[in-house]
């Protein structure tokens, strides 16, 4: 786990804090990340956004402190932890233990912070219940197909109730209805509990439905290259058209149109 | 071809070749292309057994095999795993033994005769360390290899829902993931260790082995014969016993 100073998360405070982080996996000669700093505030929506490989998943790697970084810090302000945990994070491909069944599985993470069994299987329900998964709660993973197995991984981080929500292109493997349905059922929660998510997508329609703060991660090695406050949802209009507009191009490579306002107008005759 | 009739015929044709090797060898005994001094035929191994039974030395040959098997079997079979797994999931021991494991690795466990007999003697502990490190290498590359083949991700899976430490990773992630492993190598095992029983009691302590070298001195051929099929049958009983046990604690492979 990142470096933790637990105290009451009041809205607005700041969840997370990176610091000039740096990542090589070759002792300093390439780096995946350089110079990332980023803070990510209680209640806040955020997205982030970048072509495949650059290190999204990386990224959230070391903000869970699965990786420790090679350069900076992270830190992380959690309530006191009861009951549940500061950080959870829904993996890329669901990674479900085959050996568990549906419901232990969503039980993972509960396992160690003091509750019963029987309290443990409620949560665990609950959570199932909410992905549309309770009917499959006695299954082996092998039984479910892709999209379910990927529900399941959503419904075993929701269940720990974390500070911060880590999702590692959560709905990825859906057919649009039943992704339709999840991200509408993400923003309610969202609503309700006022927890803060970290979202990573490449679909930037999916960004701006969800979030109200999308972040470009970008380059050789990776750094944040945009970091757009979209304002109050729904998210449309001219302004946010512009603002998507000048996203693509930094999740292409090129350069920031909306920099300089010069070259923003001479492209646009 | 339904599935229910292609359950039932493999087992139904394993049967049937069973009935017509014994068909062919009667036979062939009985119209005199083998004589019955290179091979007794099928025939003739129910009185022998009977013998064998009134005496009271089949049931006493067997009650001996079966403790050198299951002492060395479970001696060779824990220490192998055991190893294997801490080996598999410790790099650091892995690296030690790593040599020592190259070092001895290549000698089999008839190789250990000469000392086991001067360590033990002749009696029952000797022919248990005969099995048990016979048994011993099969278990503990069979967990070390299955500790080896872990996904990594599901580490950072245990790790990021609060079992990072060594312990909580070896009950989350390693034993659950590696039991497959280490029960095809325990089932590997349960067969070598039979072959071990002989091996170990040719030289003299009693049991199976022991009982089928004085047999063959005494050209008795049937009642070796009768001592392979005891084995044979031996086998199957512990191998079927293992499997019922297997299929019940890896139901989640399906
Ligand atoms: N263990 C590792 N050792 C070396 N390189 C790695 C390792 N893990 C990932 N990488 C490299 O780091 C880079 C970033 O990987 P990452 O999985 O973070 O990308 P991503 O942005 O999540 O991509 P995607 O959108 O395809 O999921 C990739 O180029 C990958 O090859
Ligand atoms: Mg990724």
């Amino acid at each position: 786990m990142a470096p933790c100073e637990t105290g009451p998360a009041s809205p607005g405070a700041v969840v997370v804090r990176l610091e000039n982080i740096g990542l090589s996996h070759d002792h300093g000669r390439s780096f995946i990340l350089r110079h990332v700093d980023l803070e990510i505030r209680a209640g806040e929506f955020v997205a982030l956004l970048g072509p495949s490989g650059v290190g999204k998943s990386t990224l959230l790697r070391v903000i869970m402190g699965l990786v420790p970084p090679s350069e900076g810090q992270v830190t992380l302000h959690a309530r006191p932890a009861q009951a549940h945990r500061p950080a959870a994070m829904v993996f890329q491909d669901a990674k479900l233990m085959p050996w568990r069944s549906v419901r232990r599985n969503v039980e993972l993470g509960l396992e160690g912070l003091g509750l019963n069994r029987a309290a443990r299987h409620a949560r665990a329900m609950a959570a199932l219940e909410l992905v549309g998964l309770a009917d499959r709660a006695e299954r082996w993973p092998r039984q479910l197909s892709g999209g379910q197995r990927q529900r399941v991984g959503v419904a075993r981080a929701l269940t720990v109730e974390p500070d911060l929500l880590l999702m590692d292109e959560p709905f990825g493997a859906l057919d649009a209805i039943t992704r339709a349905g999840l991200q509408r059922e993400l923003l309610d929660i969202h609503a309700r509990r006022q927890g803060t998510v970290l979202f990573v997508t490449h679909d930037l329609d999916e960004a701006l439905l969800l979030a109200d703060r999308i972040i470009i991660l970008q380059g050789h090695p990776a750094g944040v290259k945009g970091d757009f406050m979209v304002g109050p949802r729904p998210h449309e209009g001219a302004a946010v058209q512009a603002m998507a507009a000048r996203m693509k191009r930094l999740i292409a490579g090129e350069p920031d149109p909306g920099a300089d306002a010069a070259y923003w107008q001479a492209s646009e005759i | 071809m339904s599935q229910a009739r292609a359950h039932l015929l493999r087992p139904a044709l394993g049967l049937a070749g069973v009935v017509v090797l014994f068909g062919v060898w009667e036979g062939a005994v009985r119209w005199g292309w083998i004589q019955s001094g290179f091979l007794p035929a099928p025939s003739s191994l129910g009185p022998a057994w009977l013998d064998e039974v009134r005496s009271g030395a089949w049931v006493q040959a067997i009650r001996d095999s079966l403790t050198h098997y299951l002492t060395g079997l479970v001696a060779g079979s824990v220490m192998g795993t055991l190893v294997g797994l801490l080996c598999g999931a410790l790099p650091v021991l892995d690296g030690l033994l790593s040599g020592i494991v190259r070092v001895l690795r290549p000698i089999p466990g008839l190789a250990w005769v000469p000392f086991a007999i001067l360590w033990f003697g002749l009696n029952t502990a000797g022919a248990t360390f005969i099995i048990a490190i016979s048994v011993f290498w099969i278990n503990f590359y069979a967990a070390y290899g299955a500790v080896r083949a872990i996904d990594p991700d599901l580490y950072e899976v245990a790790a990021a829902f609060g079992h990072g430490g060594f312990w909580a990773r070896l009950r989350t992630v390693v034993l659950p993931a590696a039991s497959p492993g280490v029960l095809d190598g325990l089932r590997t095992g349960i067969g070598q260790a039979w072959m071990s029983v002989v091996a170990a009691e040719l030289f003299g302590v009693p049991g199976i082995g022991a009982r089928m070298m004085q047999a063959s001195s005494l050209l008795a051929t049937d009642l070796v014969v009768v001592y392979m099929l005891t084995m044979a049958l031996l086998y199957a009983v512990t191998d079927t016993l293992f499997m019922l046990v297997r299929r019940r604690l890896l139901g989640w492979q399906g």
